[in-house]
This record gives structure tokens, sequence and C-alpha cells, in this order.
């Protein structure tokens, strides 16, 4: 810095001198920062990187040490076998039909709310609303015990609807919705209600075509979380055949102990694969179904 | 506001009297009211009815001894007066206590010091690389994760320890002793949500206003005062958001003690959602249970009022 204060023969130069400790500086930062990042990313991928590996090898060697990280020799029946030890076909159906039916249930309701909460005028709008947002911060694990009840009470234990319907109406899909209805111009729903359209046409035909981008947010965001539901699952389903897969894994796991490690990680694969598949086509509405919560 | 005028727009243009105008605006209004409920009925109904009411059914509940066979008895404040010398809960939020402030305040520093080495990248397709390497535990369910971790943290088997004594360092007894059991805990939970915190700090960092930022670095400044005396407190509504988020998600960890510990050794792990799963699904105590969910709930409720009031000392919103 002092260089460039000095009266220096060759102006230019002294700039150009007085800069380079500066960028050489955070040449070093930059590339100490790379190093950093390329370590972290290292401690993300390798442990998936080490369930895919694992479950292409022969159940013998997947205690195996060093690991064989990349697979050379890739063993395929572990993925035959964990259908024949488990019903794991069924596991996945049952996946798919809760998520399924959970994604495809909140899309309609949520849309349908979170329209008539941001542009329909109604009594007692304001009341409602509020409960909805005030339930957003319920903690779930804490009212686990009344739905159970309220699940038996109705004669849904240990079928996959206990799943589904406590899951009809969500409140984050309601606020989300809400938020980019607020946004968009009602000049729409005035031009055809001029032209006759009915509440439910103007709805159905001009609002809801063109929120494709926050529904395309919530069914991702909730497809991520139901395919990958624990809890619940764990509490209302008894019998095997009625397991989701990660309740069917877990079961897997604990039957075998540590034994056959290659054949459960295949499963965890299989579990894994619809998710990564609808993270690649859908990724940025993950990202924006974060950031949603955030700046509100 | 706006639909109103449309509204009248269209019934000046018809132009009746002055009387059937009145009835037809009424009756429009009621037909939009009525509309407006049947819209939200489905989703206000479903939520009022699978998490509102809930809520006061565990207050309730909590105020009654039930096994779910024979009738429920009103026991009064007998759940509370118990849950208050009992060693098992009070250890429960010991351990959860513990394992969410560790989870909370690893999750946070991480995941902003990612943010900020991903951001100093110029590359978008660096960026985007280490964006999604980051963001992949997020896709994989806890329960799956914390199966391959309880094989990688293996105390005889792992490949952690195998790699552990490669470098001449000794084997950890992550699973089989209290304070390896706890870190794997933490590991495995933040490993797995690092990815969210993240995002949300990659947006916030990316949000700042590049002039304030330009103005600052002709100043001179270098990029650690930068970031602490600029960018920290310009970001600290983000730090707010994920930091009470954080909390009332660690404080209900269950997916991972219950797979990998079983909340063991001894009772090392067993978080209070363990304790009340335990308690009302395998001892069917649904009184005592609920109990002990009320006090999580009305804790959770503190601690989250608590972080709004400490805010308003640290958070700072343009």
């Amino acid at each position: 810095m002092s260089t460039a204060i000095k009266p220096q023969p060759a102006p230019p130069s002294a700039i150009q001198k007085a800069r380079i400790p500066h960028a050489g500086r955070r040449k070093v930062y930059r590339g100490f920062g790379l190093v950093l990042l390329i370590v972290i990313a290292a401690v993300f991928v390798l442990p998936i990187l080490w369930t895919i590996s694992t479950s292409l090898r022969t159940p013998a060697q997947s205690f195996d040490n060093p690991p064989q990280w990349i697979p050379l020799n890739p063993v395929w029946s572990n993925y035959s076998a964990v259908f024949q030890q488990v019903p794991l076909a069924t596991f996945f159906l049952n996946s798919v039909f809760v998520t399924g039916a959970i994604v495809i249930l909140q899309l309609i309701t949520s849309t349908m709310s979170g329209y008539a909460f941001a542009l329909v005028r109604f009594r007692g709008k304001g009341a409602v609303f509020a409960m909805v947002l005030a339930t957003m911060m319920v903690p779930a694990q804490t009212t686990i015990i009344p739905i159970f009840i309220l699940i038996r009470y109705l004669g849904l234990s240990d079928n996959l609807w206990s799943l589904v319907i406590p899951a009809v109406g969500g409140a984050f899909g309601t606020f989300l919705m809400r938020q980019y209805f607020l946004q968009m111009p009602s000049e729409l729903a005035e031009a055809a209600r001029v032209d006759g359209a009915s509440n439910f046409q103007i709805f159905a035909r001009i609002y809801a075509p063109i929120a494709l981008p926050p529904m395309a947010t919530l069914a991702v965001l909730n497809f991520s979380a139901y395919w990958n539901e624990f809890f619940r699952p764990l509490i209302f389903l008894q019998s095997t055949n009625n397991f989701t897969l990660p309740v069917g894994l877990v079961s897997l796991q604990g039957n075998f102990g540590t034994g056959s490690v290659s054949i459960v990680l295949a499963g965890v694969v299989i579990a894994l694969i619809p998710s990564i598949a609808i993270f690649l086509l859908a990724q940025r509405y993950f990202v924006e179904g974060i950031t949603a919560g955030s700046f509100r | 506001m706006t639909t109103l005028t449309t509204r009248t727009k269209s019934l000046r243009a018809a132009s009746g009297p002055e009387g059937a105008r009145v009835r037809n605006r009424k009756r429009a209004a009621r037909r939009e009211g009525a509309f407006g409920w049947l819209m939200i009925s489905l989703s206000a109904a479903s939520i009022l009815v699978f998490t509102a009411l809930p809520i006061v059914f565990t207050f309730v509940l909590s105020f009654f001894s039930w096994d779910i066979i024979s009738p429920p008895q009103f026991v009064g404040l007998q759940n509370f007066t118990h849950l208050a010398a009992d060693q098992s809960v009070i250890h429960s939020f010991g351990v959860t206590g513990l394992l969410a402030a560790l989870i909370v305040v690893l999750q946070i520093v991480v995941g902003l010091a990612m943010a900020l080495l991903v951001q100093q990248r110029k590359s978008t397709w660096a960026r985007s690389i280490f964006r999604t390497a980051f963001f992949l535990p997020l896709l994989v369910s806890a329960a799956s994760i914390s199966i391959v971790f309880s094989y990688l943290f293996d105390d005889h088997f792992g490949v952690i320890n195998y790699y552990l004594q490669l470098l001449h360092l000794p084997a950890v007894a992550w699973l089989s002793s209290s304070a390896g059991a706890t870190a794997t805990i933490v590991i495995v939970a933040v490993w797995q949500q690092l990815g969210f915190v993240f995002i949300l700090f990659v947006a916030a960092l990316g949000s700042l206003p590049k002039d304030v930022l330009e103005a600052v670095s002709l100043d001179g400044s270098g990029p650690i005062r930068t970031f602490f005396s600029i960018k920290l407190p310009l970001i600290s509504p983000t730090i707010f958001f994920a930091a009470v988020i954080g909390l009332i998600n660690a404080m209900q960890i269950f997916d991972q003690p219950y797979v990998m510990t079983k909340g063991g050794p001894g009772d090392a792990t067993t978080t209070t959602v363990m304790l009340i799963y335990r308690t009302a699904f395998q001892n069917i105590q649904f009184g005592y249970g609920s109990a002990i969910s009320v006090v999580l709930f009305v804790l959770l409720l503190v601690l989250t009022g608590l972080q709004f009031l400490i805010s308003r000392k640290w958070v700072f919103y343009s």
C-alpha cells in the first residue's frame, strides 16, 4: 500500500505494484477455499458412494477394509436378493401410494385454499388464516398421541390411509400458494368477471394454470418429506405388508444384524433412486421451496 | 378491493333500479363468501382436525391415565408431579437439549462457512457441483442415512475407525460409549441437514446489496472484516430463521437415535420423543406420554419465544 503513495516515475506500474500483493493474497484465500470445499464435498459424497459401491459387492465382502470405493467387479445379486428377503416391491408400492396420494391431494387443497386466502373475500378469513399460520409452528411429534387415537377411532390402524388422511391439508402448502396468488394481478379476474365467468371458473381456468411454479415447489417438497417419512409409519403401521420403504428397510436391517450389509444397502439405493430422479428433474423447485419460507 | 369495484362497474353497466342493484351486489358478495369457505374447507378442516385439535387433546389427555383398553381416568396433575420426579424424563430433556444445541450451532457455523466458500467460486459449474453435493443428503431419508452410518461408524468393522487407525489415531467407541453415540448422532443429523441451511445462506448472501459490498472493498477492507462487520449483520435474519427452525426440528430428534443407538448405550441417547414413543406406544401409557408431550411443546414454545426476544438484540432488519 505504501508504495502507491510514494511518487513513482511511472504511475501505471505503481498501481500494478500496489495491486499485486492484494490480488496475491486473494488468490491464496481462494485456493485455500477450494481445497476446503473439495474436502467438505468429499465428506458429503463419500458415504453415498460407499453405499452404492458396497451394495455392489458380495455379502461376504461388505465389511472388507479398505472398502472398494469404485466397484470394479459389480455384483448385482444383492438387488435381486433384497426383493426375495423382504417384500421390497410391496414396500415400494406402498411408498408410491402414500407419497403420491399426499402430493396430489395437498396440491388440490393447498391451491384452492391458498387462492381463497389471497383473492376471495369472505367473512372469518383472517381468523381461519391465523389458525393455519399458528399450526405451521406446531412441533409435529408432540401431537402424535391424539392423532394415533383418532386413527384408531376411525378404524384406520395399520392402513396406508392412516398416513394419507391426516395429511390432506397442509399449512405450509396453503401459505406457499397464498403468497404466490397475492402477487398476481387482479385485472385477470376483473376481465373474466365482465365476461360472465363464475368464481370457480376464474380460479380453475385463469389462476390455477399460472400457479404451476409454486405447485411444482410444493410437490417436490412434499414428495421428499413423505417419501422419507419414518415416525408416523413406524407408529401407524403394524403388518410387514403395509410398511413403507423407510420402515421396511429399518426392519430389514434389524433382522439381519450386521450379516448382509450389502443387501440392506441395495435396498437403501433402491429407495433413493426416485428421490434423485426427481431432484435432477426439478432441482430449482427444491431450492425455491427452501428459501420460500425464510424471506417473508 | 379490486374485485368489488369490478362488480359495481358491471352492475352500473346493467343500469337497473337502485334496489335491485343493491340486492344484486349483496347476492354476489354472498356467493363469493360461500365460494371462499368452500375453497378453504378441505384444508381448514384437515388442519383443524389433525393439527389444531390434537394440541388441545394432548393437553386434555395429560390429565388422564389411559391404557386405551379401559376407560380413561381423570388423575388431575398427577402425571405432572410424577414427571417432575421422573429421572428418565429429566434425563431425556438433558440429552435432547445437548443434541439440539450441538446440532443447531454446528449446522449454522458450518453451513455458513460452506455458503461463503461456494460464493467465492466464480464459475457456475463449480458452484452447481458443490451445491448438488451438499444437497444430496437431504434427499435420503433420515432412517436410511442412519442405517448407512451405523455401518460406517461400527466400532469394529466400520470404515471410519479403519481410516482413523490407518492414520495412527485411536479407534473411537462411536456407538458403544455415551460420548461417542452422542457425537455420532450429532454428526449424522448435521451431515444430513446442512444442505438446507446452506441453501438458505447461499440465497441470503446472493441477495446482499452489491453497491455496499463494492464500496467496502474499495475502502480496502479485507474479506474477514467485510464478513464480520457487513455480511454477518446483513444476513442475521437468515441466521435467526435457521436457528428457530433448526431448534424446533432438533428438539424432536427421533429417527437417528432410534435406528443407530436405540437410545443407548444405557439411556445416553434416549431423546424426549423416543421416550414419548416408548411411553405411549410400547408401555401404552397415553396419559403420561401426553404429559411429556405437553412439557416438550411448552418448552419449545418458551425457547422459540426466548429466541425472538433475544433476537431484538442481535438481528438486524434493514
